[in-house]
């Protein structure tokens, strides 16, 4: 009854199976451009790239079901030609990304505060698992409850469950227009106003501020965006130039980003710290770039990572080493116990044997 | 009767005894009469009495109360205002439902971080209404959204008619605390937008009280948006309406609501609230536009030319929001004027592409020759959630074991077709047997053992949800296999 199964996943089932049966441990790979986040990978490289191809695209549907190993460029010009997006504006940091791995990552770019991030948009997966089992859950389809959401906890999951093979996900039309906007302004005046704006009802799709200037950016029907850009004032940034500073903000190709990731070479170190939009300026030393509305703020600091994370937690959020050359330094912040152990019991759920990206997320799992 | 065995008389006596000593007296029932009216939720066809009926005050008694049950291997079933459709919160015979009614404090509301903490008891409705003064709201809203609490919205993932703009629960919730089966604290999410970790609040939302209890929420509030202006559009047949709706999203836009009613329900609905609906139509379609007046009105006018484009042989903007109140009167009300027509009635809840509405459609009409029984139609066609009411009278005999047959059809057509067995409603005990048909023993089995993770003793709501492999085999349902086909060359169903 059962068809045969396709070439390229009948090997990754295989490969599996086999470190199962050695009791081996697998790095899933997709192009590496992620490869920096997250604690060290082990194991043996396990190929995904092969896994490639958009299964099903209906842009009339909203929906797009796509091999985990399709490049990321690739899903985004093809929907791009259908004049729609991933509204969640996933970073690539550098060419040859895949689908894959953007999923993997969960990792969400400056549309993330009113856009969602990647697991607002992820339907349905194929997964291979630990057991070497090819199992679906979720669909095609924007409503699904039929039995647990485990589709969407695969988004940022570094993989540690199982071998994203396939993906559904939602797709939204690009916006009929954009505008950006820069003021000068001290941070704790722009993370106000930030969180004032996005109490009204305007179409505010990304924000940043760094070294004194704040920089908005408007997206959405045209009236609307015109409306909102003559009533909040400032000063018009020029298209073309707009759109290179949004791409190098969301691939960290930005000024800010560039200068932090040699200072991390060095003794400092680049975080992302995490926190409620309303939270106060962080009080540390170091450069910052604050994003989503507040809610992301970069900081590039020789601080010690323990005061880091005593800052972030203090302010109600957490703190992720992004850049560093330490790697002694725990990448993410450890889980409190309850939620450590169902972490626990989820990986033995899905990868009784460990074979996958073993301490990628957090070392003991 | 369960009242008189034996064994269950001990085991009530057992855990009153365990739980008087954790509660007050007025917060424990367990007498029959003082239990019936937790014997069902919003499915009232299955109904069952729970052992013990405990009402805690606090998160204290919550944890104590978790803590005995957990001691004494008792099953516990959370329950909010049991408005749930598919029996999620159908009591456990030997069970203790955990009725979080009392849980009814907003919080806090935080207008500048847009934010709303509230316990798990509380309406939705009640929220947006605290949030109103600040020009913010909560906005999914489920039909049920004047009775439901935002503790069962978040056990079933709620939708509503805005969510293909503005998402499910899962897309407006930023945190939820509650209680693991064994009684400890446990956090999902946060304040701010991400956790470290993996992304167990997603995991947590739509589990239907089988992983964790919830008890404290934190939501978010959008903007109220300045003006709504919503399109009422006739179209002679159903294939052209659905074919409306596929244009609308293919010019880009999204509407803020996108709502389907075939021609019976148009007729029972006017019926109950004389909304002026187009009689004669085979089908209406509601599209309603949100935002600033420059938006609303560019939106309205696309909107338009691509229902006239499409075929729409009549087409209403509502002018003020009186009117656009009384076109989604109707549609609000197809439940109840359901109700109306029939002695009773049974809602499905599938979700299909949006391109396959007419090809459904048109299985439904050959099903209701097959079964004998009528059955209507209303869709949230946006997002190709499907509900269509199959009529029958209970005191007709066979008239319930046909309409079950009937539901059970267009489940197994919903997912030949690409589409899912509940798309808002939940599974609960109503869909275990579809559960088999959408997917295979292997990913069930997957489902099994993730539940154990949160929950190893498999107290929390045991039963609901994940079918057993033992009913699958019996209900002899055929897997229809779906994902990651051989031949991605060819079209897919």
């Amino acid at each position: 009854m059962a068809a045969p199964m396709d070439p390229a996943l009948a090997r990754l089932v295989d490969g599996v199976q086999t470190a199962r049966a050695v009791k081996g441990t697998l790095d899933i790979r997709g192009g590496g451009t992620k490869a920096f986040y997250g604690e060290t990978a082990r194991g043996e490289p396990l190929d995904v790239q092969e896994l490639s191809g958009i299964s099903c695209y209906e842009p009339s549907e909203l929906v797009v079901t796509v091999r985990a190993g399709t490049p990321l460029a690739e899903l985004e010009a093809v929907v791009a030609e259908k004049g729609q997006c991933l509204p969640f504006e996933p970073p690539r940091f550098a060419p040859g990304g895949t689908v894959g791995g953007m999923v993997a990552a969960g990792l969400a770019g400056p549309a993330r505060p009113t856009a969602g991030t990647v697991r607002d948009y992820v339907l349905g997966v194929t997964l291979l698992s630990g057991r070497a089992e090819v199992l679906t859950f979720g669909g095609q389809v924007m409503k699904n409850v039929a039995g647990y959401d485990v589709s969407r906890v695969l988004a940022g999951s570094l993989g540690m469950l199982g071998v994203l093979c396939e993906v559904s996900l939602k797709v939204l039309p690009l916006p009929a227009a954009t505008a950006t906007l820069r003021f000068e302004m001290a941070q704790p005046a722009a993370l106000r106003t930030l969180n004032e704006w996005a109490g009204q009802p305007l179409p505010l799709t990304g924000s940043a501020w760094w070294d004194g200037m704040l920089v908005v950016r408007l997206a959405g029907a045209r009236a609307a965006v015109k409306a909102a850009a003559t009533r909040l004032g400032g000063e018009a940034i020029e298209p073309a130039l707009a759109a290179t500073f949004w791409a190098g903000l969301r691939d960290h190709l930005d000024e800010f980003f560039v200068g932090a990731k040699k200072a991390a070479q060095g003794a400092a170190a680049l975080w992302r710290v995490s926190l409620p939009q309303t939270a106060p300026p962080l009080t540390l030393s170091g450069e910052q770039l604050v994003e989503w509305g507040g809610a992301q703020r970069w900081l590039a600091t020789s601080t010690p990572a323990a005061a880091v994370r005593e800052a972030a937690q203090r302010l109600g959020g957490h703190a992720t080493l992004f850049y560093s050359s330490d790697r002694s330094i725990p990448v993410f912040t450890p889980l409190a116990p309850p939620l450590a152990t169902i972490h626990e019991r989820l990986k033995n759920a899905f990868d009784p044997d460990r074979v996958f990206n073993a301490g990628r997320m957090f070392p003991k799992l | 009767m369960n009242d008189v065995a034996p064994d269950r008389v001990q085991r009530q006596v057992e855990v009153v005894a365990a739980l008087r000593a954790v509660l007050p007296k007025h917060a424990l029932l367990w007498r029959g009469e003082d239990t019936g009216p937790y014997e069902c939720d919003g499915l009232t066809a299955y109904r069952a009495l729970p052992l013990v009926v405990a009402l805690p005050e606090n998160e204290e008694q919550v944890a104590a109360v978790l803590k005995a049950c957990h001691r004494l291997d008792v099953p516990v079933v959370a329950r909010g205002a049991g408005t749930g459709l598919s029996g999620g919160a159908l009591p456990h015979t030997l069970g203790v439902t955990l009725s979080l009614a009392k849980f009814n404090r907003i919080l806090k509301v935080d207008p500048l971080a847009r934010t709303a903490t509230v316990q798990c008891g509380v309406r939705n409705l009640a929220i947006s209404e605290a949030a109103a003064p600040h020009g913010l709201y909560y906005a999914p809203d489920p039909s049920s959204q004047i009775a439901c609490t935002i503790g069962g919205n978040v056990a079933e993932n709620s939708g509503g008619v805005h969510c293909l703009k503005y998402g499910l629960t899962l897309h407006n919730v930023l945190r939820v605390r509650g209680y693991t089966a064994d009684g400890e604290p446990v956090e999902f999410g946060g304040e701010a937008l991400d956790a470290p970790g993996l992304d167990l609040l997603a995991l947590v939302i739509g589990s239907e009280g089988m992983l964790a209890v919830a008890t404290e929420v934190t939501v978010r509030l959008v903007p109220k948006p300045l003006v709504a202006r919503c399109i009422m559009a006739s179209f002679d047949d159903v294939r052209s309406a659905g074919d409306a709706v596929a244009n609308i999203i293919a010019e880009g836009i999204i509407p803020a609501g996108l709502e389907m009613m075939d021609k019976p329900m148009t007729a029972a609905v006017e019926g109950f609230v004389h909304a002026g609906y187009d009689l004669d139509a085979a089908a209406i379609l509601l599209c309603e536009s949100d935002g600033t007046p420059e938006e609303v009105e560019e939106e309205i006018g696309r909107m338009l030319d691509v229902l006239a484009g499409s075929g729409a042989s009549r087409m209403e903007v509502s002018r003020d929001e009186m009117q656009r109140l009384r076109f989604w009167s109707g549609r609000k009300n197809a439940f109840p004027a359901s109700g109306r027509i029939s002695p009773d009635y049974m809602c499905m809840d599938s979700t299909i592409p949006r391109k396959r509405l007419a090809e459904m459609l048109e299985a439904i009409v050959e099903m209701e020759a097959k079964y004998g029984l009528r059955c209507v139609n209303v869709f949230h066609a946006g997002d190709g959630n499907l509900h269509p009411l199959i009529l029958f009278d209970a005191n007709v005999p066979d008239e319930l074991h046909r309409a079950e047959l009937f539901g059970a059809e267009i489940l197994e057509k919903s997912v030949a077709l690409g589409g899912t067995v509940t798309g808002e409603h939940g599974v609960g005990v109503e869909k275990l047997g579809s559960m088999c048909v959408q997917f295979s023993p292997e990913e069930l089995e997957q489902m099994r053992t993730l539940k154990a993770a949160f929950d190893p003793k498999g107290l929390l709501n045991p039963g609901k949800v994940i079918p057993t492999l033992v009913r699958c085999a019996e209900g002899g349902k055929m897997h229809v296999k779906k994902g990651l086909l051989p031949f991605p060359e060819l079209e897919r169903f």
